[in-house]
């Protein structure tokens, strides 16, 4: 069971949340120019670390903000948790 | 062909008898522990029931008995010994179903194929549907296997009532069976069995295994696999097969290639042992649950993976919570019962959710991945043609749908129909 520090809500279960999967990836700019290459890296590949994981947690049913949580896939230590719509910015 | 055992090395009813009135029986190992060569023509990362089945048919089928099986823990010690040994093929896509098929073929001689008891039992894969719109999807997937030539009949719930007498069909329980699908042809095989088995058979026909080898390291000179690196010991390789489940991924960045893969921790449990009573692999889709006795009489409860990338072969309670909670749903009786064991292990699913086996972008590295939790059941098969991919250096036939290539082509083979979301398959 995972503990996770929504920025929001506090530490909360596990089962409160969705998981939202690797929050790493860039989506190819909608310009028309991205190839089938380009949009199989976006969809399909994944770093998969057995390590660091950065990666979209949605407290569904809690403050339904979607997060990013910093943890280790072996450890499952949590380093960070911020508000995915919040910029490093606005965080300060 | 000449026979893999030696008379003096075949398992027998003479020999048990033998060894058994010698004050102190001397087995010899079922397998050798190996030192490595510093140069082999294949070497095979991951010792579980895929890799050294495929070593097995190498030096059975293609006479290629230069082989190493590197294997990081111990033989029997991964996912083949952790999963809950179910055999069966009624998977709706043609691709999936044609390949497991095969190897349910396979599994129906293998223990006399390998001179070693795996303990196949064909009792019978109930999957149970919990509404009509399942049922008629069921039917259609039962349909698909009989188009197939393979068995698979649908069953209303009187006739579930009797083919299981103990299963809770009655209406008013909280997801209601409606029917079943049921392939009397699958069923159980004893999954460290198959480890050893094909572990001693591919020793016997002179295939180096060694144990407690992780591999570190993997070098590729000019686009071409040269040598794997193991405990930090060089050994050269004409071509090498990655087929470490979990930790597909970590293996393959080894060699610079990135996987359509995520890995994911799977849980399974047992019971304290009872007399027989459940005599079919009983599978519960309102949720995921699958249930069966072993001949120990131990029920056996599997459940559904964590939901989140982990490589921590530990779940959590939650799945555990919910297994249960399906089990006693299926059979009451199993309220008052203890568990005894709880295990997990690492799986590695892909986008699609079926496997990746076959060529890599590194030419002579060959991958098997992505089995998620249906790797077991598919185990001869997946020796058998892999050994064949690489003895001509073709796919087989049943292996080409399942090329790395098709996440980028997008000819995915998706029998959930879940997407691009490996914790949904």
């Amino acid at each position: 069971m995972l503990l996770i520090p929504c920025p929001w809500c506090g530490e909360r279960d596990e089962s409160e949340f969705t998981y939202g999967g690797s929050a790493e990836r860039a989506m190819p700019a909608l310009d028309g120019k991205a190839g089938m290459r380009d949009w199989h890296a976006f969809v399909h590949v994944r770093d998969n670390p057995r390590g660091q994981h950065c990666e979209y947690w949605h407290h569904s049913h809690g403050c339904e903000r979607w997060l990013i949580v910093e943890r280790d896939t072996l450890t499952h230590g949590i380093a960070e948790v911020h508000d995915a719509a919040l910029s490093s910015d606005d965080r300060a | 062909m000449a026979p893999v055992f030696p008379p003096d090395r075949r398992y027998s009813i003479g020999g048990l008898i033998r060894h058994g009135l010698r004050r102190r029986p001397d087995w010899p190992p079922a397998w050798r522990k190996a030192s490595p060569k510093t140069s082999y023509d294949v070497v095979i990362i991951g010792g579980g029931g895929h890799g050294l089945a495929t070593a097995y048919y190498l030096a059975r089928n293609h006479g290629i008995r230069d082989v190493l099986v590197i294997e990081r823990g111990w033989i029997g010690g991964g996912n083949t010994g952790r999963n809950t040994t179910i055999i069966r093929s009624d998977y709706l896509l043609e691709a999936s179903g044609r390949l497991k098929e095969f190897a349910l073929k396979m599994w129906e001689g293998l223990s006399g194929e390998l001179n070693y008891n795996l303990m196949v039992s064909q009792r019978g894969w109930v999957d149970l549907a919990h509404s009509d719109a399942e049922l008629e999807a069921f039917t259609l997937r039962a349909n698909a296997t009989r188009l197939r030539g393979t068995d698979a009949r649908i069953l209303n719930r009187e006739e579930l009532a009797r083919r299981v007498p103990v299963l809770d069909i009655s209406p008013d329980a909280r997801f209601p069976i409606a029917g079943a699908l049921v392939q009397e042809r699958g069923g159980t095989a004893r999954h460290d069995a198959v480890a050893w088995g094909f572990a001693r058979g591919a020793d016997a026909l002179g295939v180096h295994i060694a144990e407690g080898r992780p591999a570190t390291g993997i070098e590729v000179d000019q686009g071409k696999v040269t040598a794997v690196i193991a405990n930090g010991e060089r050994i050269a390789a004409g071509q090498v097969v990655i087929s470490v489940a979990g930790h597909s991924s970590e293996v393959a960045r080894m060699a610079g290639i990135e996987l359509p893969l995520e890995s994911g921790a799977l849980q399974a449990f047992v019971s304290e042992p009872v007399k027989p009573v459940i005599d079919a692999v009983v599978s519960y889709n309102a949720g995921f649950s699958y249930v069966s006795q072993t001949d120990k009489g131990e029920v056996v409860i599997g459940g559904q993976p964590e939901g989140y990338n982990t490589y921590a072969a530990r779940g959590s309670f939650i799945r555990i919570e919910e297994a249960a909670r399906r089990a006693i749903a299926m059979f009451p009786f199993l309220a008052g019962m203890r568990l005894m064991r709880q295990w997990g292990g690492i799986i590695d699913v892909t986008m699609d959710g079926n496997a990746i086996v076959g060529p890599s972008p590194v030419d002579g590295l060959y991958l098997n991945a992505g089995w998620g939790y249906t790797g077991f059941k598919a185990t001869p098969a997946v020796g058998w043609t892999l050994a064949e991919t690489l003895a001509t250096g073709k796919p087989h036939d049943l292996l080409r749908p399942f090329s790395l290539e098709r996440f980028a082509t997008g000819a995915l083979i998706d029998d959930a129909g879940a997407g691009p979301y490996p914790y949904a398959h």
